[in-house]
């Protein structure tokens, strides 16, 4: 019954001769949390741009709520923005900013003063309402930008990277925060981060790009454990999935991994699941992906896809939570995630047990997933 | 301070130098000081000074009694050409040419400079290049052509004449300082407030003109300035009756019936420059600051 709220078919956006959004294509039904990530300059805040009418886009159509967007101007969208650098009104107080809005709308006052006082307190921002922009920290601006987005009750949200400045603790509580809104209000949101675990936990789809192209777009656990190139792979999830040169050919029981590991025999796995895009019997160069949570410690790990080997020990890394080892598969570095408590010492050995059902494999030429 | 010489001067030594090279640079300015400030002193003694002793005495000399009646000529008797009531009338006509005269100039630079920072369109650069071009044209090439549009609006030696004159040449100078001082406002910031619902007047009204006290006051400055001190528009399209300050001191100055009162020109070179003068001193120091401010801080 959700309807779509947000629907962009074939955007391309140029800046003068350079191209900056190629063919971008995404579909969002009401109240999904949509998370842009991609590396610095790829075209988010671009795309958040045209999305909000802000630019004009050189081809291509963006519908909300069904409708084209074309000649629709910002203040016709019915959207919310908040910007990637606060873009405050410098001469208005943080409660003239939060009201601004509202204002210029002709709500009634004290239906403003009641919006404003409820979201100051959502932002812990209550006593800030008399202060300049200039004379507040980084995180309070933001907050006061968040502010002027919530006292609206838009269609659709758009977030450049809104929690970007504050500290640790309060970046958990305001994730929290947003999560909870998008929940009570079933706000769709449209939202631009560079940090890893808010894209897990608050999307329920993600959008990867990269220079100006959308690699994937999915759940985020079709994005975290099936990326489909290995931009994606390597780009989300920390530390990064260890992506190992390696030899594969299917055989009888599944698909026969050899990686060298700079012995005089190669480290050989079995992978139960057969690589489908591959020949019978073809030998192939691939990259194995495995994310570290797949390499760890052998005990009480059995079945089918695990497979157990010994490796040498290069680096020790004592997380609290989990200990990381570094050791070197394919001529790369390899890390896996273990228990805290496993003894172990760098230049020792160590078994390490491979899920190697949650294998990914991806063409060296191209990055393409293969399975 | 950075200190590089290696401990074989003495510290006494450099401070002896530092006092030295102070008492040169104030020195220096001193004289700098003086050098400005002299004509303006031999114009106020002049001016308290009787006939007779202008002639009798030196340039420098300060006056032995003081007499303010070259004042009160000035001000309201001397005579230029047949009428004889001072500068008084005249510096009025200066008042009601100059203040619309500024302040529309400087509105309508407000807006221009809000449109070519903010709102650019296809060909809004050249737009730009061509209005900035307008002001470096020389008075006298548009002073022909200037009098013909004026006697098409039949507004030729009036003051709302003078005023659209001054306003046309202003366009060109508010505009630039806007401008360029509203470049450097965020684009991000109109971006929000068009998110927000506002519209192109709302934006300026309530985003950039709260912004923008230190680039009106040097506007303000300037075009006043500017306009006060015209004497070429001045006496090219006003008549009998009309006539800015500057055109009557010019006129008191060289009316020849009997001897030179230099007493009165004087006082009435003094009163004629006034109000640009109170004008800097009330407002130099946001002018200073006004053009050194280039950013917006957020
Ligand atoms: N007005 C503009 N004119 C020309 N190029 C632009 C303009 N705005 C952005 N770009 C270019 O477009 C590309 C994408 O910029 P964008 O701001 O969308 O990146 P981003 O993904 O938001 O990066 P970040 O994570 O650093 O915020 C960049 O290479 C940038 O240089
Ligand atoms: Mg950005």
């Amino acid at each position: 019954m959700s309807k779509h709220i947000l629907s962009i078919e074939h955007l391309n956006k140029n800046f003068g001769s350079l191209q900056i959004l190629k063919d971008v294509n995404i579909s969002m039904k009401e109240g999904d949390f949509l998370v842009l990530v991609g590396p610095s300059g790829c075209g988010k805040s671009t795309l958040l741009n045209c999305i909000a009418g802000l630019e004009e886009v050189t081809s291509g159509v963006i519908k909300i709520s069904s409708q084209d967007m074309v000649g629709v101007s910002p203040k016709d969208r019915d959207i919310a923005m908040v910007f990637q650098s606060y873009a405050l009104y410098p001469t208005m107080s943080v409660a003239k900013n939060i009201t601004f809005s509202m204002k210029v709308r002709r709500i009634d006052a004290a239906v403003q003063q009641k919006k404003l006082n409820e979201v100051a307190s959502l932002l812990q921002i209550s006593e800030l309402l008399d202060r300049k922009p200039a004379q507040l920290s980084g995180g309070q601006r933001q907050r006061v930008a968040m502010g002027r987005a919530l006292v609206r009750d838009p269609q659709l949200f758009l977030f450049d990277e809104p929690l970007s400045n504050l500290d640790a603790k309060l970046r958990l509580e305001m994730r929290t925060e947003i999560k909870r809104l998008h929940h009570s209000l079933n706000a769709s949101i449209v939202y631009v981060t560079h940090d890893q675990i808010e894209a897990m936990t608050l999307a329920t789809k993600i959008a990867v790009m990269k220079g100006g192209e959308i690699q994937q777009i999915g759940s985020p656990n079709e994005i975290y454990s099936r990326p489909a190139n290995m931009f994606v792979a390597d780009f989300m999830g920390s530390p990064s999935m260890n992506l190992i040169p390696a030899i594969v050919r299917n055989v009888k029981e599944g698909a026969r991994i050899e990686i060298d590991c700079g012995e005089d025999k190669p480290l050989t796995l079995i992978d139960p699941r057969k690589i489908a895009k591959l020949d019978n019997g073809e030998e192939r160069e691939v990259i194995v992906g495995l994310r570290p949570e797949d390499i760890t410690n052998p005990e009480n790990r059995e079945g089918a896809s695990i497979e157990v080997a010994t490796c040498l020990v290069d680096v020790v890394e004592p997380a609290g939570s989990d200990t990381y080892l570094v050791t070197q598969l394919g001529g790369k570095n390899v890390t896996a995630r273990m228990r805290a408590d496993t003894i172990v010492r760098a230049g020792e050995n160590a078994r390490l047990a491979f899920d190697l059902e949650k294998a990914s494999y991806f063409l060296p030429e191209t990055g393409e997933r293969l399975n | 301070m950075t200190n590089f010489s290696t401990g074989a001067k003495s510290k006494p030594w450099r401070l002896v130098r530092r006092y030295v090279l102070r008492f040169l640079l104030y020195a220096l300015l001193g004289i700098f000081a003086l050098y400005y400030l002299m004509p303006l002193f031999v114009m106020v003694v002049t001016s308290l000074k009787s006939l007779d002793e202008i002639r009798a005495g030196s340039l420098l000399s300060l006056p032995r009694d003081i007499n303010f009646d070259a004042w009160v000529t000035a001000w309201s008797g001397a005579c230029s050409g047949v009428q004889c009531e001072g500068l008084r009338p005249y510096l009025w006509n200066s008042v009601k040419i100059a203040v619309p005269a500024v302040l529309i100039s400087t509105f309508i630079g407000a807006i221009n400079g809000y449109v070519l920072s903010k709102w650019q369109f296809r060909g809004s650069n050249i737009i730009f290049a061509l209005l900035l071009f307008g002001g470096f044209i020389p008075f006298q090439v548009v002073l022909l052509p200037m009098a013909i549009v004026l006697g098409k609006l039949s507004l030729a030696g009036t003051i709302p004449g003078l005023v659209l004159v001054h306003v046309i040449y202003g366009i060109s100078f508010t505009t630039l300082f806007f401008r360029n001082y509203y470049v450097s406002v965020p684009g991000e910031i109109v971006k929000a407030a068009k998110v927000d619902g506002a519209g192109f007047f709302q934006i300026f009204w309530h985003v950039f003109v709260p912004l923008s006290a230190p680039i009106v006051v040097v506007t303000i400055i300037w075009q006043f300035t500017q306009i006060w001190n015209d004497f070429l528009f001045g006496v090219s399209f006003s008549q009998a009756g009309t006539q800015p300050v500057t055109v009557a001191l010019n006129n008191i100055v060289n009316s020849t019936t009997g001897v030179k009162e230099y007493n009165v020109d004087m006082s009435a070179a003094i009163i004629a420059a006034l109000p640009t003068l109170f004008v800097y001193v009330v407002a130099g120091k946001y002018f200073i600051r006004g053009l050194t401010a280039g950013s917006v801080k957020g």
